[in-house]
């Protein structure tokens, strides 16, 4: 009969309601990889342009600023031995967070459906869209690789290098989306702000133009207050490996020159993860 | 264990054993939401005013709630909407947080909240099955070995690779159901989707149900459907204004609930009315002693009492009667006519009192009294849902009525 069942026995465990990054790291990053993939394989195989469309973006915007800035302005050509290469990059990194951060800002209020009726660790919500991101830029740097070899820069062993690059960039940008996903539960005018903000960006960066251009010191250190200047800079030296470049501790004026840039870095990672952490149980019932 | 036995064993009789361990374990929860009187909400507001007293109102949603389930026990939570049940359910679900108290769970907990919500529209069925196994916990590994079984439960083998934005209504919820079937956890947690699919489909679930109790597991159901909670479950509990109310035995919490819904309910008709010409004072039912009730058991009679004043002169009063199941389907019909011809005293100010006593056949479940009162002179009052209350039994049975029967089954002689 029914009664005689085999009752299992389950220790009581304490349930202390949702979190950022509750629920166990196995399950977590379970649920991190297969959002992210999903989604990945939603844009690329859901239409049938796919992978073009999100590949026209930056490659229009380079083709533009290309014209632009070796035919009008003649920036690139004097400072920078491979301009075309080192402007594709800079934009397909640019890019990369730009998409990263600005798909996050919404995408917590935009799976409501979701937060509002299961649990699940919250993080992972702005955390998908920034690995969605990544696997874009994976993808992209091929082409970045194509132009790499066709306009003549020799392979080197400095390119093992640029992982280290992209991870900071990477977790610069998580930090960032777990902030502006949080903010914008709160504050709906983050999205138009980060808007912007990430404009400015693009040009606070040196992306269409080389950090040596400005030729005057002071403008040079401060442009490294930017942690992607930063960033953007040590690539050009690892993957260019122009003679010419100088390195971002060389830019920044030495090492001391690097600490604005670190703790802005260190600083909007850290408030990323501690705002996050500290809505993540009352998002649900902000939204 | 023969089908047979399966078929009447009464779901609701099967209950844990008594030493059975905790499944969920809550103590003194609290929770209220704060209500923003006057919202900042833009950046911009906050930098202008950065030091702006945000005012809010408190919502007392869950006042000091403590309760526990046994393992293998189908629990009913059950109370007026803005009771606070939902609010109790999003905390056992860890939706939200508590503001204070404690909530403790043995094994892992299946969420089962509104009909696939947590599904994504844009992905193919079975692209949801493995994410929500995930997100309950399961490995990917896991719930691509279950994959299939999920997707045949749902009946949906041939829709298995179409985007869920084209599935239909029920399809949706056929296959959260059997996502939330297969998610193999300790304790599920269901809020009011007993009544999902076809009725094949729901047999399907209520087997489903069966054999989940038969493996002990822990079955919380959400609802304000008292019908549900009599037929499965072994013990209820009532919450109000955030408060339990009452626990214990799934009829009486019933009885507990309707008695709010007659106190606070304005729509129920609290068994009085008024309209030109006519007062009604009372009209309830009441058991043998005269005591008003809300229950009664299989084969009760059905007693209630009618107590009016007249308030105008009339040559005739019709009293009509239409009992009604919780469908609202009319069951039957009966009244009287009164006539002064007919030596009936009928002037104004005369206070009636009509004792109403019927043979009960009805079947287990919940019916309403539906009690109009008209006249020649102009007099037409209409209670519905005069009365309502709940037949209960121990048989399960199908239709609204259970009469007596004989059945004489004789093996027919060989020829």
């Amino acid at each position: 009969m029914s009664t005689d069942v085999q009752v299992p026995t389950a220790e009581l465990r304490e349930v202390n309601g949702p979190s950022a990054l509750g629920g166990g790291s196995r399950r977590f990053a379970d649920l991190l990889w297969l959002i992210s993939v999903t989604e990945f394989k939603r844009v690329y195989f859901g239409t049938v342009l796919g992978y073009l469309w999100s590949l026209i973006r930056p490659l229009l915007l380079f083709g533009v600023l290309l014209l632009v800035f070796t035919q009008v302005f003649r920036v690139g050509g004097d400072q920078v031995e491979h301009y075309a290469v080192y402007l594709l990059m800079g934009i397909v990194l640019y890019t990369f967070f730009s998409e990263a951060t600005s798909n996050a800002v919404t995408s917590v209020v935009s799976q409501e459906g979701v937060v509002r009726k299961t649990q699940f660790p919250r993080a992972v919500i702005p955390l998908a869209t920034t690995l969605t991101s990544l696997f874009n830029l994976l993808l992209n740097l091929i082409i970045v690789l194509v132009f790499l070899l066709a306009f003549g820069v020799t392979p080197a062993w400095s390119w093992l290098l640029f992982p280290i690059a992209l991870v900071f960039l990477f977790v610069g940008a998580a930090g960032s989306s777990m902030a502006l996903s949080a903010l914008y539960v709160r504050y709906r005018d983050t999205a138009i702000i980060w808007m912007v903000a990430s404009q400015a960006l693009l040009y606070l960066t040196p992306i269409l133009y080389p950090v040596n251009s400005f030729g005057e010191e002071t403008k040079e250190h401060l442009l490294m207050w930017n942690p992607l200047s930063v960033i953007f800079e040590q690539v050009r030296v690892w993957v260019l490996h122009e003679p010419a470049a100088p390195t971002a501790v060389q830019a920044a004026g030495g090492w001391l020159g690097l600490i604005p840039a670190a703790i802005i870095y260190f600083g909007v990672c850290g408030f990323g993860v501690w705002y996050f952490s500290r809505e993540a149980p009352r998002i649900a019932e902000a939204l | 264990m023969s089908v047979d036995q399966e078929l009447t064993t009464p779901l609701a009789l099967a209950g844990p054993r008594p030493d059975a361990p905790a499944a969920i374990r809550v103590e003194d929860l609290h929770k209220s939401f704060r209500i923003p009187t006057q919202r900042v909400d833009s950046l911009k507001e906050r930098a202008v005013h950065p030091f702006a007293s945000r005012e809010y109102r408190e919502l007392r949603a869950l006042d000091g709630v403590s309760f526990e389930i046994r393992q293998g026990e189908f629990f009913g939570i059950v109370g007026r909407n803005g009771s606070g049940k939902s609010t109790l359910l999003k905390l056992l679900a860890s939706i939200y947080r508590a503001d204070s108290g404690r909530i403790q769970i043995a094994g892992r907990l299946a969420p089962f909240i509104e009909l696939g919500v947590g599904f994504n529209q844009e992905l193919t069925a079975r692209e949801n099955v493995l994410l929500n196994g995930v997100m309950m916990g399961l490995t990917p590994k896991e719930v691509r070995e279950r994959e299939d079984a999920v997707i045949d439960f749902a009946e949906l083998h041939d829709f298995a690779d179409l985007k869920l934005k084209n599935y239909s209504s029920g399809m949706l919820v056929r296959l959260a159901f059997s996502v939330m079937l297969q998610a193999d956890a300790d304790v599920l947690l269901i809020d009011e989707v007993l009544a999902v699919g076809d009725a094949a489909f729901q047999q399907k679930c209520a087997d489903a149900f069966r054999q989940m109790k038969r493996e002990g597991k822990t079955i919380v159901l959400v609802t304000h459907d008292m019908a549900a909670v009599e037929e499965y479950c072994h013990r209820a509990l009532l919450i109000a204004d955030g408060k339990v109310q009452y626990l214990g035995s799934p009829a009486m919490a019933g009885n507990e609930y309707l008695k709010l819904n007659f106190e606070g309910g304005t729509t129920t008709g609290a068994g009085s009315g008024e309209s030109e010409g006519v007062k009604v004072h009372e009209c309830k039912l009441v058991d043998e002693n005269g005591e008003e009730t809300f229950t009664l058991e299989e084969r009760q009679p059905i007693r209630f009492r009618l107590a009016l004043e007249l308030e105008q002169e009339t040559s005739a009063l019709h009293l009509r009667f239409v009992l009604a199941n919780a469908d609202d389907l009319g069951i039957f019909e009966f009244g009287t006519l009164l006539t002064e011809e007919a030596g009936d005293d009928l002037a104004p100010g005369k206070r009636l009192t009509a004792a109403v006593a019927i043979e009960n056949r009805l079947a287990a479940g919940r019916y309403f009294l539906n009690c109009g009162i008209h006249s020649p002179a102009g007099i037409n009052l209409f209670l519905p849902k005069a009365v309502t209350f709940v037949v209960f039994g121990t048989k399960e049975t199908r239709g609204v009525i259970s009469p007596d029967f004989e059945i004489n089954v004789a093996p027919e002689d060989d020829r």
